[in-house]
């Protein structure tokens, strides 16, 4: 391996240091108008009109539209990306504006175009609405209690679909158990808060009717579909570039209705239209996650050794239907991933309430299921007396049971498969790098001190890079550079380097020679884009397969034009060279030679161009896994929590390059800190948003980063050729339950148990309250 | 409510003249008449740090100031970082090496916070750094990388 399994310098880097980079608001066309949208201020409201009147009048405004302009021109107001299951109860598919009713606070009625984006929002000041507000649904268990307001006056409840994950006989499970523990657990994750917020800018070539969209997305070809069915235009008109993306975390993949509703103004304005997401707007109008209740219970024969989990979960959807039930999907099917437990049953009920969409967050309800499991676990080792992680290791999926036939079943019905790793292997590592064993005198040392520290672990496994293929094309052009082009889209996780890395092994191991475009679906027909940890799995695998047919096509035009045989021949650098001498063919000349020439044949038995697309179908997933161990100090007169240490061990499959694996996780990490003690969205009893900035909703900042020691084991996956699983979300996936795991361990003088994220200072002074 | 005003700044070393809206934010006025779109705007409200450029010298939130109130000023933005012959300032190159970036968005923000902290504290330990940016909001890096490339930069430039 010459370029894989090195820490290459990034491709993206250079013009991000200088400030060259090319974010969606640094885009300017000429003529270019700017939008603000009116938004819905009431969690519920019937509207009865729109009067633009004022609006229009004030200098600088160009249109304002409301759905009634719009309609005339869409072939559907609905945006129907709901992924397929059969639990729905409603069908909720978002409209591009609100009609008579506005569901959430920061729905869409109006876009206002003007001269600036100062001059819109003034205008759309000026826009009255006639509201008649409505009763709303704010707290999801309450939304589906008889005679709770429905958050659709046309629905007949809020249950939007019902569920259960189910194996094994679970009743008889728990009848024969020698123990039985219940919990009732509370978790909250907020939203994606990728730094740059959303945004589209939409430019319609009248003459050709040609649609670009630059937009923001983690998925351009899902944007481009949406856009052609509500647009009523074929995928040769409409074709969606995504920039440098500022981040994405989940919120970004779906598609909104500012991305049709911009391009729909340019096309009726007849000008270029930019849209800005501020981040106001952002904590109301772009997709969280937020609530899922969970009341369980465990049965664990005398040996703490599994029998069953069964319960229930309340997950909070919000007013439409932006994605699907794939979130507590997953939490459900992730709650007992990785342990073996002979029976299962979890009914999950999703919950409308008059809150924007709940749509996946960095981790997609895997950390939820994962805080359920190690939360039981904790339980069950505190009420027979046993080490935490010992209670784990009797549990844990063996690392020669590999691979292991789960009994869960995936969204799209195949059978769970966990593919490779040594989950006890792992957590004995990271035990061994947290001190775990040396914890127990320190722990009375310092309570003797009267410091409450304590330490705290957590398991998870992830399925990772789903599928069914991602597409890559590797294209040697007749200057010699070696382009690549994906549906896979980069929002900053080095998916280009990654790309490079893959395509260079192959082709002359030399980045510089590597140009990549990713997230372009005028460059290539098909793509899933970013999302499930899938990149560099499912893009990797396609990269590789691509590159590898270019490569030996590569050979055989130097072969027959070197006349030596193809396996006397290597690619370095830019040339292909005859092993051991100085004989030697530069690649944009092999290129050029298969190019064709207008009346002459090709070299014999050659196909023209030095290219090969692919797009290689996995569908299964690489599942990543990991253990993850916490040591907290608790300030027990204010509640504050300060992490010493923190330790995670994971298994992410062969490593393509290191320092971002590293970089990935860390991220991962501090959004789990944040999930564990800070991110929480919150709403009042009407489901007004009261946590609307960055100072009332706290991202982890610097200092609230402890010292993060990563070990990394690689158990290559058998599912593709590179051996490699996913990683960007895995660092978050175990977090926050190691933290509270580590909280509650640190007041066990207390006997509080921690059931809910995120746990605040406050709530930790009022269990110690309750608890002494 | 839209007056103006004419303003004179000098921003990277070249003395710029406009008539701007009083209301006009300085980061807007640096991206959007200026084209200098190194800067970015990420909260509008101050917490996040993005769009942090030096006037006169020190740090400032330039979503927070406005462009009339920059008159006079001089205004340094991360386009003036990297020396004018090509290649790149110690600090990027440190984040370069450290993996400090990795969307990139919050990162002329840090650059510039980074720069006028390092001037200040030749020899920062990593409490220092850490509690330095500690109002820029990164979701990519979990700090880590950042925190490295700011330590070995210092280093670099004490050189």
């Amino acid at each position: 391996m010459r370029v894989i399994g090195r820490s290459v310098p990034r491709l993206e880097d250079e013009p991000l240091l200088k400030g060259e980079g090319r974010f969606i608001d640094d885009i300017r066309l000429p003529g270019m108008l700017e939008a603000a949208f009116v938004r819905s201020p009431h969690a519920h409201a019937a509207i009865r009109g729109i009067d633009k009147t004022a609006a229009l009048a004030l200098p600088g405004v160009h249109a304002v539209y409301s759905r009634a302009d719009l309609m005339p021109h869409l072939a559907t107001e609905f945006m129907a990306v709901g992924l397929p299951s059969a639990s729905y109860k409603q069908d909720l598919n978002r409209p591009a504006l609100a009609g008579d009713e506005a569901v959430h606070v920061g729905q869409a009625l109006a876009i206002v175009v003007a001269d600036d984006r100062y001059i819109a929002e003034d205008a759309a000041a000026l826009v009255e609405v006639d509201y008649e507000p409505l009763a709303a649904a704010s707290d999801c268990r309450a939304a589906l209690s008889a005679g709770a307001p429905t958050a659709h006056r046309k629905s007949p409840h809020n249950l939007l679909a019902e569920f259960d994950m189910a194996y094994g006989g679970v009743d008889a499970a728990f009848a024969r158990a020698a123990h039985v523990f219940r919990e009732s657990l509370w978790q909250h994750r907020g939203g994606g808060h990728s730094i740059e917020c959303r945004g589209a800018v939409a430019m319609h070539d009248a003459p050709q009717d040609k649609l670009t969209l630059w937009s923001s997305t983690q998925m351009p070809h899902a944007a481009q579909r949406l856009l052609c069915d509500m647009l009523g235009r074929d995928e040769n008109q409409v074709r969606v570039i995504t920039p440098d993306v500022g981040g994405g975390f989940g919120p970004k993949l779906v598609f909104y209705p500012e991305d049709v509703v911009t391009a729909l103004a340019a096309i009726l304005v007849g000008r270029p239209v930019k849209w800005i997401e501020d981040r106001l707007e952002h904590f109301v109008a772009t997709t969280q996650e937020r609530d899922q209740y969970w009341d369980v219970e465990v049965a664990v024969d005398r040996d703490a050794r599994l029998l069953g989990i069964r319960g229930t979960m309340v997950h909070d959807h919000g007013a439409y239907t932006a994605r699907g039930v794939n979130l507590p999907y997953n939490s459900a099917e992730n709650a007992p991933l990785g342990y073996e437990l002979p029976a299962y049953r979890m009914n999950v009920k999703v919950a409308l309430t008059n809150k924007v969409p709940v749509t996946p967050v960095r981790g997609a309800g895997h950390p939820q299921g994962v805080f359920v499991m190690e939360r039981l676990l904790d339980r069950v080792a505190h009420e027979l007396k046993l080490d935490r992680a010992e209670v784990r290791r009797r549990n844990l999926v063996p690392g020669e049971k590999m691979p292991y036939k789960t009994k869960l079943k995936a969204r799209g019905g195949l059978t769970i498969e966990l593919d490779s790793g040594d989950f006890p292997k792992c957590q004995h590592e990271a035990l061994g790098l947290a001190g775990w064993n040396d914890f127990p005198p320190r722990k009375s040392a310092a309570e003797r001190e009267g410091r409450h520290i304590g330490i705290g672990l957590a398991n998870f496994v992830k399925g990772t890079g789903r599928g069914p293929f991602e597409s890559v094309t590797v294209r040697i052009g007749p200057s010699g550079k070696v382009h690549v082009y994906s549906g896979a889209a980069a929002m900053g996780q080095s998916t280009k380097t990654m790309l490079a890395q893959v395509v260079a092994e192959q082709l002359g191991a030399d980045l510089g020679n590597i140009t990549v475009t990713a997230g372009d679906t005028g460059v290539i027909s098909m793509g899933l884009g970013g999302s499930n940890s899938r990149q560099t799995v499912m893009a990797g695998a396609s990269a590789h397969a691509a590159a590898s047919k270019v490569r030996d096509k590569a050979l055989k035009v130097a072969s027959h034009t070197l006349e030596v045989s193809h396996g006397d021949l290597e690619i370095e650098g830019r040339e292909i060279r005859v092993k051991g001498s100085d004989v030697k063919l530069d690649l944009g000349r092999a290129a050029r030679s298969v190019a064709g020439t207008a009346g002459y044949s090709l070299p014999a038995g050659m196909a023209p161009g030095l290219e090969a697309t692919e797009h290689v179908v996995i569908d299964a997933m690489a599942y990543t896994n990991g253990t993850a161990v916490a040591e907290v100090e608790v300030d027990v007169e204010t509640g504050a929590v300060r992490i010493a240490k923190l330790v995670l061990v994971h298994d992410c499959g062969r490593i393509l390059h290191p320092v971002i694996v590293e970089g990935q996780l860390m991220g991962g990490i501090a959004h789990g800190i944040g999930n564990a003690l800070y991110e929480w969205m919150r709403y009042d009893e009407n489901a007004q948003p009261i946590t609307s900035t960055l100072a009332d909703y706290l991202l982890v900042t610097a200092p609230a980063m402890p010292p993060v020691e990563l070990g990394h084991q690689e158990s290559p996956t058998p599912l593709n050729a590179l051996g490699v699983k996913g990683v960007g979300e895995c660092g978050v996936v175990p977090i926050a339950a190691a933290v509270c795991s580590a909280i509650e361990d640190a007041l066990s003088p207390y006997n509080v148990r921690i059931t809910r994220t995120p746990i605040t200072p406050a709530d930790i002074v009022e269990l110690i309250q309750n608890g002494s | 409510m839209s007056a103006s005003r004419a303003i004179s700044v000098t921003v990277n070393g070249a003395r710029r003249e406009a008539e701007v809206p009083v209301r006009l934010t300085l980061a807007d006025f640096l991206r959007h008449r200026l084209e200098l779109t190194g800067t970015h705007v990420g909260c509008e409200h101050g917490v996040c740090g993005a769009c942090t450029v030096l006037v006169d010298g020190r740090s400032v939130r330039s979503c927070l100031m406005l462009a009339v109130q920059a008159n006079g000023r001089e205004i340094t933005t991360v386009e003036a970082l990297a020396p004018a012959g090509g290649g790149l300032h110690p600090l990027q190159q440190a984040f370069r090496d450290h993996h400090g970036l990795q969307c990139g968005f919050c990162t002329p923000g840090v650059l510039m916070t980074l720069v006028e902290f390092l001037s200040l504290n030749e020899s920062p330990s990593e409490a220092q750094v850490r509690e330095a940016i500690s109002g820029n909001l990164c979701r990519c890096t979990g700090y880590q990388g950042i925190v490295d490339a700011a330590l070995d930069a210092a280093k670099r430039l004490r050189a």
